[in-house]
């Protein structure tokens, strides 16, 4: 189909789509589900751009620390940590090291004790938080210095919790885009229903019009052109609906961790208005191939 | 203009017309006569490619119509002019866009059509029916806004399937008259009809030919009518 039949199957005058009379209430419902089906698809779309921000973060940043924690008794704590914190800074490929603050430590042990326990009577272990640079450092030779001279240290990478995190996230993007084609497919099929359904309950009028010299063309523009500015219509009503409720969403936040910050982003907020667009286009050739159907059997 | 050659049609096994062979020469006055059932309307819709023959050859405008594609079938119905024996309307329409439907669908300007338009509801006397919707009209009324359709294009060639079929006798000298008048205009015309009277009553007016079907066959009727 080249874009001058496109153009002219939009196009169209007023009086040509008089020719089809109006339907009252099939027109509304192809409004509803194009509608329902933009405010699925802008959730769907701010789910994946969500958790495919997660998993970036998680396998960027995450991947770039590591924590080194100091189970020693009360005593030698503050030696083992300042040890620690020396042989760190000495090694290459290190680019921070830092010890916790009692208050850091608190607030991160807060959330599963509640903040009442007094934490600093617990034998809690010292955590030092260490960055690396973009070479990395060498674990081996790390962990080997760090067992002869602080007994205490465990060295803990994050791979082992990362790497299911990351897995997830990335399978939530995937179910989103999953979603995001099912939701287009199950558009097609509905618009192509309601299209047939159409197409069926004006039979008599399209005989009339190939009866009286009607080109295929002008035909299916009637319908496609009907279908299309309704889909256009309800998924741009749908889409709107759907970003605010993406904007009602809480912001990202420390407390709420990684469930919240769902919504988009910067430029991202664009993404949703491709809904309508997609969603008009889908209705286009859903309706363009059932109206080709329907008048092949006419002669 | 229209040339059937050995034409035959059969359905579900049961032959309906056989070797039909026919040439209708621009300018002629046709009528196709016949009992009921005995197929006028099917070798109509042969003329106008509503049906593609089983047997033989169709050629319209020296094309042979079943080489014709989709589109080049919609042109060729614009140049014939179809008067349906159930004249076929858009209900939902009022009578001036159902009559000026032919110009819409091939993509004339409407407006500039206008005078012609209204001339030609004048000629078939519907000139004040012009707002009605197609249900509101008489019988009559309705087979002159047909013709009215079937001729706005100015087709070379005019189809007329029973078109006095429900009206008086009053009406049916009515609408023959204008379909004299066409054939006057150099169309050619194509009637089928049943009502000898009316085919008696044309023979006076214009040089009519009567064709008629019977036992499957095409007849030139002599001059016993």
């Amino acid at each position: 189909m080249s874009a001058g039949t496109i153009r002219s199957l939009l196009m169209g005058d007023k009086q040509a789509d008089r020719v089809v009379p109006p339907t009252g209430f099939t027109a509304r419902l192809t409004l509803f589900v194009s509608g329902a089906m933009a405010f699925l698809a802008v959730f769907a779309l701010a789910l994946s751009l969500a958790s495919g921000r997660l998993a970036d973060r998680w396998a960027d940043e995450l991947a770039r620390s590591a924590t080194l924690r100091i189970n020693a008794p009360a005593d030698q704590m503050a030696d083992q940590t300042m040890m620690a914190l020396t042989i760190l800074r000495q090694t290459p490929g290190v680019a921070e090291a830092r010890a916790l603050t009692a208050e850091e430590q608190t607030a991160l042990l807060s959330p599963w004790f509640g903040p009442n326990l007094p934490i600093d009577t617990l034998p809690v272990p010292q955590l030092i938080e260490v960055t690396e640079t973009g070479e990395g450092y060498d674990q081996a030779g790390l962990r080997l210095r760090l067992s002869a001279e602080v007994p205490g240290a465990v060295l803990d990478d994050h791979t082992r919790w990362r790497e299911p995190l990351v897995a997830a996230a990335n399978s939530l993007r995937r179910l989103a885009l999953v979603s995001i084609l099912l939701i287009g497919g199950a558009t097609a099929a509905m618009i192509t229903l309601a299209a047939n359904a159409a197409l069926a309950a004006n039979a008599q009028v399209i005989e009339v019009l190939r009866l009286v010299g009607a080109k295929d063309r002008f035909i299916a523009g009637a319908f496609v052109r009907r279908f299309t500015l309704r889909a256009l219509l309800g998924a741009s009503v749908g889409v709107v609906l759907g970003m605010g409720g993406v904007l009602l969403l809480p912001e990202a936040s420390q407390e709420g961790g990684f469930l919240t910050g769902l919504g988009f982003r910067g430029a991202a907020w664009l993404l949703p208005l491709a809904v309508p667009i997609m969603g008009a286009a889908v209705a286009f050739a859903a309706t363009w191939a059932a109206a080709h159907r329907t008048l092949k059997e006419l002669t | 203009m229209i040339e059937l050659d050995n034409v035959g049609y059969s359905y579900g096994g049961g032959e309906l017309l056989g070797d039909v062979s026919v040439q209708l020469a621009p300018g002629s006055f046709h009528f196709l006569t016949g009992p009921s059932g005995a197929g006028k309307t099917t070798l109509l819709k042969l003329c106008y490619g509503a049906l593609q023959p089983t047997a033989g050859q169709v050629r319209v405008f020296d094309q042979d119509m079943r080489k014709l594609d989709r589109d080049q079938m919609a042109l060729m119905r614009r140049r014939i002019g179809v008067v349906h024996q159930d004249c076929r309307f858009l209900d939902h329409l009022p009578l001036s866009e159902n009559i000026a439907l032919p110009l819409l669908v091939s993509g004339k300007d409407l407006n500039g059509e206008e005078e012609n338009l209204r001339e030609l509801m004048k000629w078939v006397g519907l000139a004040p029916r012009a707002d009605a919707v197609p249900q509101e009209l008489s019988g009559g009324e309705r087979q002159r806004a047909a013709l009215a359709r079937a001729v706005i294009m100015s087709p070379d060639v005019v189809i007329a399937d029973e078109p006095t079929g429900n009206v008086d006798w009053e009406m049916s000298q009515r609408l023959l008259q204008l379909l004299v008048e066409l054939n006057r205009m150099g169309k050619t015309v194509l009637i089928a009809s049943h009502d000898l009277a009316l085919i008696r009553a044309a023979k006076s007016q214009v040089q009519a030919r009567v064709l008629r079907i019977s036992n499957r066959r095409l007849q030139l009727a002599g001059a016993d009518l």
